[in-house]
């Protein structure tokens, strides 16, 4: 992780501050839509849905994030509270020629989204936190050979059964770390339904370039609350694939260390006939026991992530500017925050809001930047600590006083009160 | 059956990669991944359309050496990503290789889940009785009484009948045969490659190393032995008296039922849907 921090110093802040997830997906004028001719079935199903503002629950959105990313398999298994996207998609895509199985447990759901995206499918799952437990090793695979894919896991609070119905924030750490061994992740954190469905998009487009399996973590609430949704332009969607290998098959590396860590991608029955395995391999992907290969293959998959953080990280900064008390919050909790600031600067108390739409890679950079602007830093989350940890990792040059905590995990969102409540005490 | 030479089978290994290969010496493995190159060159199919899934165990590390799509996934999901595989490219053969461990303790709800679906995959599990890259623990097919490194009083577990389960789970293809029997071995093989539905092929392995030395098996050769004058082809049980069957391994095509194939049904479902949206 150190090496990760040093990295990050690096990167400009300007980028790392932007929200510019926003910029990508932004809706245009209905002219330009007329314009486009249906080419494809999937095209024409595109336009019929019609691109004005629905009511839309979050795992609609995601659903159709996943759809207009281009995705074509998915595989899953019912869990509450993500039922909805694997039913929406049980119904969508096959009319547009794609692949939906049900498969007989979380398990074989990673395990066969994995081998079709190795087949060539932009693949995608759907699940909650028991579910997500259960995928993890496969997750695992996914990273250490590479393959692109996306888990959405709609948390709900554990652990075990928990409490199907009701939100918590208890995943975070578990989307870092679940899988055993040293596996960056790459995670983004919506905070509402039209968030879901950009940050969907951004889930495929991550793990089509990066080549790994990316998290879409929402909250219990996101993903069955309704919210009214402008849907962009089809043609203002900004899509990306895996780059495809140009070399003839006897040349092909499957882990091409001369491509900046974004190495083309063959699929099955293209002719290059590749192997890949869990074992630690070499740049062929052939399994290795040779401490130097081993430890490149280590450092591939931490650099693909680090050397790449200003693309990764993305951040909103709400009222900051002439901050005194900050707040980081991410997903449902930001909400709360945003009118606990409200409340608050009506006090004519100088409150602002940082919240991560990436998580993971933490954004460091702008935490930091944060940390030295204000005096306070309140972290509300719902979930018994997780984010708060890796604040006050980055709380060298500040007492740790100052970050003070909110927490709450008995199933119930934390209110804007509470937290104005939290900011009284804090001034 | 075509006779297929030495040099069509090499032609089909990856020599310039990972060779010695990680078996024992008298380990039946690499008799199966003969048999299994000279089933896919005798039917001369297209290399490139054919992709080879093992989980984990010493059977599967047999994709490694074989020049063709090969994935080398978890314990127990080798029939996991094989459906992912099948499902979105339905016109590639998929082979599945895999053990008794793997497959049937760890990897037990895939394989009946794939064989109620009637997926297209052909399953070659290879049942050496016991887990023998982790040294010797018993394994759902370890016979009762046997002897294992977590069963050192003898196992008091009963066995799993793979064939059994895998008729009763769906499959529509099932065979047995053992590592001595390996032109057999190569037609039951090419069957399942040709059969449009979920095939698995039990072949009943020797691991003299592991399970043989820890139940005085003798060697490589005595357990092949046993293999040969053990067996009883399918066809033969019924003209044998009881006695002469009883403990013995059958041989044979054990079921074989035409039933619609899974990514059929799913092309059907497409069609249906497709055409449903243009009224």
């Amino acid at each position: 992780m150190s090496k990760t921090e040093s990295k990050t110093k690096k990167t400009t802040k300007k980028a790392a501050v932007k929200p510019s997830a926003k910029a990508e997906v932004k809706a245009k004028a209905k002219a330009e839509e007329t314009k486009t001719q249906p080419e494809s079935k999937i095209a024409e199903l595109q336009q019929d849905r019609e691109r004005k503002t629905v009511i839309m629950q979050g795992n609609e959105a995601v659903s159709y994030g996943a759809l207009d990313a281009g995705v074509d398999f998915f595989a899953g298994y019912p869990i509450t509270p993500s039922t909805e996207i694997a039913e929406i998609l049980a119904e969508e895509l096959p009319k547009r020629g794609g692949v939906y199985i049900q498969m007989e447990d979380e398990i074989a759901s990673i395990c066969a989204i994995t081998g079709a995206s190795l087949t060539g499918a932009k693949a995608l799952t759907a699940t909650s936190g028991p579910g997500f437990s259960l995928m993890q090793e496969g997750i695992g695979f996914a990273k250490i050979t590479e393959t692109p894919c996306v888990v959405v896991n709609v948390q709900r609070l554990g652990p075990s059964t928990g409490m199907p119905t009701s939100p918590a924030q208890g995943d975070i750490m578990q989307s870092r770390w679940g899988s055993h061994g040293d596996s960056p992740a790459i995670v983004l954190y919506p905070d509402s339904v039209k968030e879901c469905y950009e940050l969907t998009i951004r889930a495929v487009n991550l793990s089509e370039k990066y080549r790994t399996c990316v998290v879409l973590l929402l909250d219990e609430v996101l993903g069955h609350m309704r919210e009214s949704v402008t849907l962009p332009d089809m043609g203002n969607v900004r899509i990306i694939k895996r780059i495809k290998p140009t070399v003839p098959p006897h040349w092909y590396k499957h882990y091409d260390e001369n491509q900046k860590y974004l190495s083309p991608l063959a699929s099955y029955g293209e002719g290059y006939r590749f192997h890949v395995t869990g074992l630690t391999h070499d740049q062929h992907g052939f399994p290795t026991n040779k401490n130097n290969e081993a430890g490149d293959m280590m450092a591939r998959l931490r650099k693909k992530i680090s050397y790449n953080i200003r693309d990764l990280v993305q951040i909103e900064s709400y009222m900051m500017d002439d901050a005194d008390i900050a707040i980081f919050a991410a997903g449902i909790v930001a909400r709360s925050a945003k009118a606990a600031i409200a409340m608050a600067r009506y006090e004519g108390i100088k409150v602002g809001l940082l919240r991560p739409l990436t998580i993971w890679p933490f954004p460091d950079v702008a935490v930091r930047k944060m940390l030295l602007d204000v005096d306070t830093v309140i972290v509300p989350e719902l979930n018994q600590g997780q984010m708060i940890n890796e604040i006050r990792r980055l709380t060298k040059d500040k007492s740790e006083s100052d970050v003070i905590a909110l927490q709450k995990v008995n199933g119930e969102l934390i209110s804007p009160a509470e937290i104005l409540q939290k900011i009284k005490e804090a001034i | 059956m075509a006779n297929i030479p030495l040099k069509v089978v090499h032609q089909y290994l990856r020599h310039d990669k990972k060779f010695p290969h990680v078996w024992c010496a008298g380990c039946s493995n690499g008799i199966i991944l003969g048999a299994v190159v000279r089933a896919i060159a005798s039917m001369e199919l297209n290399r490139d359309d054919i992709v080879m899934v093992s989980g984990i165990g010493c059977s599967s590390r047999m994709p490694v050496y074989i020049d063709l799509n090969t994935m080398h996934t978890l314990h127990g999901r080798a029939i996991a990503y094989a459906t992912g595989v099948k499902m979105y490219k339905p016109h590639m053969k998929v082979i599945v290789i895999t053990g008794d461990g793997d497959c049937t303790a760890i990897g037990g709800n895939h394989l009946i889940h794939a064989a109620r679906r009637n997926l297209d995959l052909s399953v070659i599990l290879v049942n050496n009785n016991i887990y023998g890259m982790t040294g010797g623990q018993c394994s759902p097919t370890t016979p009762h009484q046997a002897l294992a490194t977590t069963a050192p009083f003898g196992n008091i577990e009963p066995e799993f009948d793979i064939c059994k389960l895998a008729i009763g789970a769906g499959a529509t293809h099932v065979a047995r045969t053992t590592a001595f029997h390996v032109t057999e071995m190569q037609r039951y093989f090419q069957a399942a490659l040709e059969h449009d539905g979920f095939s698995l092929i039990e072949v009943v392995a020797a691991c003299p190393v592991i399970y043989g030395r820890l139940n005085k098996k003798g060697g490589a050769p005595q357990m092949m032995k046993e293999f040969r004058d053990n067996s009883v082809p399918l066809t033969a049980v019924d003209k044998l008296p009881p006695e002469k069957v009883e403990g013995k391994i059958i041989r044979g095509v054990l079921h074989q039922e035409t039933r619609p194939e899974f990514t059929k049904s799913y092309a059907d479902l497409l069609e249906r849907v497709q055409t449903m949206g243009d009224k």
